[in-house]
């Protein structure tokens, strides 16, 4: 691979730093942050972003999605506080304790931080790292810290994020929630930035929605989660996406798990423009238990890429992996998903399987499952396939009466009931077949439930 | 003067290019059950598929109309709501959709053929609880998927539970009886009994005349080489259970050997 040294996508942001390093740097006041972003301008300058058909990026071009000319708030004016305040979320029915991060900055739900249980913080990164530098000096940008230029990007020009700490031992009962949300009236590009940190023996439960109020904007949003799962903590999380054909999102999530923690991880695609989706797993002590579960819903042109890795570095650690697809229309699927075992880790056992259907001639899957196992003493496997609606299942169905086209969105549905029952959040796995439901019949995103007038 | 309900007239189908059915004629009043049997490879199952509308067959010539209506111009679903149901051979199943869902979607969308409001929640779980009881089925039976799991005899049950509620004006039962222990078989039969009536009729698909001692039919055809060419009253049953298809294809083919 010839390097392709700041190309013009990226010089544009070499640029806009350049520039703006100083208002950059006063607007986040937030040194913790602040003092990332040298080293992270070297790396940004000398990798390139990854192109389609490089290695791991066989069906997305990053580049592109970071090509366009999006406005970047650097001055961080005119945030729109209100959009948060009217937004109404789809999972309704579910008590959490919400914040919302209004293309970049942290707002939180009202009187979030009196409702916050003892030993919990949830707060904006950069007053998180203003409060406690020692702590997200310890933790941020310790996992992302690989050659990836999407993440040096992230860490050059972020400005604010999410700062989740659950202090040793603390078990909170209600789910947190995460809620990103895109209101602008111009094309915008938004850092976001979540670093969790869940202490010894400690439990947390996080929902996260992206959403795009206005639809008929073009948005691109640069996300990086680090998650730190101490020893004994058990974490879990599920993802939704649900933004509009103009959205591309380039996501990174970094999960590292200490001894005998346990975490239970769900990404859910419903809609999306161009979703990109990389989850790095490290199980760095021995008796972690990690599911990763996906699933995607792709029609009309959307294009969803999820790319796993989970690196057993301890022994008689497990893991699984399902990733499951329905795309319709003309859309794009695309799974890479990576298990490694290394010699450190004898008694793995490691699964990873991706199912996929078809429902249109148009649409495409590509799939590349890969085990590298450095050590005998391991159970894995891996599998992967794509296929069409079974026409004996339809039949039997349209035989009793029921119409072709709802025998077909029954059937799709019936396919993802196993990511949604892998959900473990209270209520939330209710509330996503419902939403599944609307999928694909249709009626999702109708604004029927919305009041944010947009 | 009887009512006729269901009118085949020279009937021909294929599948994969190979023509199976070679015209089919068959008159079936409303009241009437009728036996089809016939050896291995004869047609049988194809002639039900073909009628309730499976796309896996072609049809190249002929008629089968329902009530004046002619269905073979008709998608599955349709045929369905015009009256016509096929107890399968080999029930499909079908994991993830529960049977509560399966059977609201399939009592609506007729509901919505015939114009009428969806079923009430309250009112179609009563339904479904009555029509349970006709063949036995556990109550826990709503919330399995469809057919998951369920034993040979239990797919069989659950055809003719679909049936009742359903309410078909034709309902053909292929090989229901095959995989039956003789307890299933007589609840099976017992259930298409209790929903005989004289506005309605029956089709048994069988292989043995076993079935037809618990469902009894006022006619039998022997369906041989895609055509029928025997029909008697239930004594042709009797008859076939004693002497084999020998005879009838010696008959019809003269050597007595399939070619």
């Amino acid at each position: 691979m010839t390097a392709k040294k700041s190309s013009e996508a990226a010089r544009q942001y070499i640029d806009l730093y350049r520039h703006n390093s100083e208002l950059i740097d006063r607007a986040c006041d937030a040194p913790a942050l602040n003092r990332r972003r040298k080293d992270a301008l070297s790396v940004f300058e000398s990798t390139p972003f990854p192109c389609k058909g490089d290695e791991g990026y066989e069906k997305t071009s990053v580049e592109e999605i970071f090509a366009p000319d999006y406005g970047i708030n650097v001055a961080r004016k005119n945030i729109p506080v209100d959009a948060a305040r009217s937004f109404k979320c789809d999972v309704p029915n579910l008590s959490t304790l919400a914040a919302f991060v209004v293309n970049d900055a942290f707002v939180p739900s009202q009187g979030l931080a009196e409702r916050l249980p003892q030993g919990v913080t949830f707060m904006s990164l950069a007053e998180g790292a203003r409060r406690f530098p020692e702590l997200v000096e310890e933790y941020y940008g310790r996992l992302a810290t690989d050659s990836s230029a999407m993440v040096a990007l992230n860490t050059l020009l972020l400005q604010d994020g999410v700062l989740i700490h659950i202090a040793k031992g603390t078990k909170v009962e209600k789910p947190l929630q995460l809620v990103n949300i895109f209101s602008a009236p111009v094309p915008l590009l938004a850092f976001r930035r979540l670093l969790v940190v869940v202490e010894e023996g400690a439990a947390v439960k996080l929902l996260v929605c992206d959403h795009t109020q206005d639809s008929g904007k073009a948005y691109c949003a640069s996300q990086v989660a680090e998650i730190f799962v101490r020893r004994g903590a058990r974490f879990e999380m599920c993802s939704i996406e649900e933004s509009s054909a103009l959205t591309s999102r380039m996501a990174q999530t970094y999960v590292s798990q200490e001894e005998g923690s346990v975490t239970n991880v769900n990404t859910t695609t419903l809609t999306c423009g161009t979703s990109r989706n990389e989850w790095r797993v490290s199980l760095n002590g021995s008796h972690c238990e990690s599911r990763l579960t996906g699933m995607a819903i792709g029609s009309d042109e959307m294009h969803i890429d999820n790319d796993t890795s989970v690196n057993h570095n301890a022994p008689h650690c497990h893991s699984d992996q399902t990733f499951k697809y329905v795309l319709d229309g003309k859309s794009r699927g695309a799974f890479e998903g990576r298990i490694l075992v290394t010699p450190e880790a004898p008694f793995t056992e490691a699964y990873q399987s991706t199912r996929n259907i078809l429902a249109s001639p148009d649409a495409r899957m590509h799939c590349k499952p890969q085990l590298e196992i450095y050590n005998d003493e391991v159970k894995c496997s891996h599998g992967a396939t794509t296929g069409q609606l079974d026409h004996e299942k339809i039949f039997y169905m349209r035989s009793r009466g029921i119409p072709e086209a709802e025998a077909r969105t029954m059937l799709m549905q019936a396919f993802m009931i196993d990511i949604i029952e892998s959900v473990s959040i209270p209520g939330l796995s209710d509330r996503l077949r419902h939403l599944v439901e609307r999928r694909f019949d249709g009626t999702l995103g109708s604004c029927a439930s919305c009041n944010s007038n947009c | 003067m009887k009512t006729s309900l269901l009118d085949v007239r020279n009937l021909h189908a294929s599948i994969d290019g190979k023509e199976i059915l070679k015209g089919v004629n068959l008159q079936i009043n409303e009241g009437e059950v009728h036996a089809i049997m016939g050896p291995n490879g004869s047609g049988k199952s194809t002639l039900s598929g073909v009628l309730a509308g499976n796309p896996a067959y072609t049809v190249t010539e002929g008629s089968a109309r329902l009530h004046g209506v002619e269905l073979l111009d008709l998608p599955p679903e349709t045929r369905s709501h015009e009256g016509l149901f096929l107890s399968f051979q080999y029930p499909v199943e079908i994991p993830g959709v529960s049977m509560v869902n399966f059977m609201r979607a399939a009592v609506n969308a007729k509901r919505k053929f015939l114009g009428e409001e969806p079923m009430k929640a309250s009112e179609f779980l009563k339904l479904m609880r009555q029509k349970r009881e006709i063949v036995e089925l556990d109550a826990n039976l709503a919330s399995r998927s469809v057919n998951e799991g369920f034993s040979g005899g239990e797919k069989k049950r659950n055809e003719i539970f679909q049936m009742a509620v359903l309410e078909p004006r034709l309902a053909i039962l292929d090989e229901t009886d095959s995989g039956l222990d003789i307890d299933a078989l007589r609840i099976v039969a017992g259930g298409v009994n209790k929903l005989k009536n004289e506005r309605n009729a029956t089709i048994v698909i069988t292989h043995y005349q076993r079935l037809l001692d618990y469902i009894k039919p006022d006619f039998v055809h022997i369906l041989y080489k895609g055509r029928i060419v025997r029909t008697g009253g239930p004594e042709l049953a009797l008859e076939l259970e004693e002497k084999g298809y020998d005879w009838i294809k010696e008959e019809i083919d003269g050597t007595g050997k399939e070619d």
